[in-house]
């Protein structure tokens, strides 16, 4: 066996932070997208589900010349940490997060959208704060949107490719994913050892979304909290 | 599947090129298309790359490596005769910068690196890009290899590698003569031509595929490529030829 370990807890690392980031500024920006009344929303949910649309390389292009010293961004975040964040661990999620932005956004928005307004007007009448109405109401009843939107951004995360070949620089142990050790071994006819690390990654990816659609089976019913 | 050379069909010649070739490749290729009213199709990548590909039956008629090994991999799995072979050119290998960049290589030489400026130093993959092997090589017999293999970042190809420093995230790049002398490049960087003897000589060879459907095109090509006029272009970016080596 020839599995590099290093290469799988990163990109578990990669996938779990991204998760958890994009859980965090997925929710206000879904709760948005599900509740503005602006006019020019749709500009936004276009913006948001570009990635799907974009090549993942002219992504990972655009992150590369945005973090290098010749943007404006780029030479900001140099002046004051004394890095680029190319080739480091938290420029990959810088990255992710763009990549996977819709993968979030858009089962959130479209799980808070299917809630019945009424429940948020009986809310409102009863003197709850918007606050706690997103936290006690719209949170709870949306719960397996929520999940499907963390496990598909996991999942997308586990398996990007071509950002990572863009910004990484096929670090070990920093920015050497698994997507990145298999195609190397391909690149390199290491056939057997490409054909063991794939085959794990896809009993780890399938174990994670079986588990996870297995427990979102049953209909939940999680009433506000009292 | 039906292969005709019928008469009035467009001719074409699938040509797969080692990323070091990406600029010159495309003067010459267009210069051929013009004489002979052959088109020419490029594809570029690491030469370990481009193997891999023709290995799974890739459809290219000619391939140009970065060395003399990958082609001649090829022909002991049958993949070319050995015939076919023949060395083109001759690889450099340089240290990059951009040209606004501190650090002097005029002054400091390969110890250029070892500059508290320097974060990231870009070179190819040394797995299946020979000038990333080459790059490897000289930082071994300067004896830096262990001092900088933190810093290293790794480009897929050597026009990757090259890109990294361009944009700005690695400081400096062990990257081809060709890229420093190719025409998007000048005046963008400076250089520092690495001794040909910290390194294997990057003979580079090209290979006429057994599965080739446009034959007769590709030896059109490769009888231009040995023409006076690709080598004065192939000088120009900065290759020498096995004859003037």
């Amino acid at each position: 066996m020839s599995i590099d370990w290093q290469a799988f807890w990163l990109t578990a690392q990669l996938a779990f932070v991204v998760s958890a980031v994009l859980l965090i500024l997925g929710l206000p920006l879904a709760y948005w997208i599900a509740f503005s009344r602006w006019r020019w929303k749709f500009l936004v949910e276009a913006v948001v589900a570009l990635p799907i649309v974009l090549p993942p390389t002219v992504l990972g292009f655009y992150v590369l010349v945005a973090l290098g010293s010749r943007s404006l961004l780029g030479r900001w975040w140099i002046a004051c940490t004394g890095h680029t964040l190319a080739f480091t661990f938290k420029g990959l999620v810088i990255g992710s997060i763009l990549y996977s932005l819709p993968f979030a956004v858009q089962p959130f928005a479209a799980s808070f959208a299917a809630i019945d307004r009424r429940l948020i007007a009986a809310s409102a009448t009863l003197g709850t704060s918007p606050w706690a109405t997103f936290f006690r109401v719209i949170v709870p009843l949306s719960v397996p949107g929520l999940i499907t939107g963390v496990v598909l951004t996991f999942a997308h995360t586990m398996g990007e490719f071509g950002v990572v070949l863009m910004v990484g620089g096929n670090i070990p142990g920093v920015t050497r994913t698994v997507s990145i050790d298999i195609y190397d071994r391909v690149q390199a006819s290491d056939y057997a050892g490409a054909h063991e690390t794939a085959l794990l990654l896809l009993i780890f990816c399938f174990v994670v979304l079986a588990v996870v659609y297995g427990l979102n089976r049953r209909p939940r019913s999680l009433g506000p909290a009292t | 599947m039906a292969v005709s050379t019928a008469a009035g069909q467009e001719k074409v010649v699938n040509v797969a090129a080692a990323a070091d070739l990406s600029a010159a490749f495309k003067e010459i290729g267009a210069n051929f298309e013009k004489q002979n009213g052959i088109e020419v199709k490029l594809s570029f990548g690491a030469s370990g790359a481009l193997t891999q590909q023709i290995e799974n039956g890739a459809p290219f008629d000619l391939f140009f490596s970065a060395d003399m090994g990958y082609p001649q991999k090829l022909i002991s799995e049958g993949h070319a005769s050995s015939s076919t072979l023949y060395r083109y050119a001759v690889g450099k290998l340089v240290l990059w910068a951009p040209a606004n960049s501190p650090l002097n290589f005029e002054r400091d030489g390969i110890n250029t690196i070892l500059d508290p400026a320097v974060q990231k130093i870009a070179i190819a993959n040394p797995e299946h890009a020979p000038y990333g092997r080459a790059a490897v090589a000289a930082l071994k017999h300067s004896g830096l290899y262990e001092k900088v293999s933190p810093r290293l970042v790794m480009g897929e190809n050597i026009s990757q590698a090259a890109q990294f420093v361009e944009s700005g995230n690695a400081q400096v790049g062990f990257v081809a003569l060709a890229h420093a002398m190719a025409p998007e490049m000048m005046g963008k960087g400076k250089y520092w031509l690495v001794p040909a003897d910290a390194y294997p000589a990057l003979d580079q060879g090209v290979i006429v595929l057994s599965n080739a459907t446009h034959g007769k095109e590709a030896a059109e090509f490769v009888e231009f490529i040995k023409s006076k006029e690709v080598a004065a272009i192939l000088q120009r970016y900065g290759f020498t030829l096995p004859e003037t080596k």
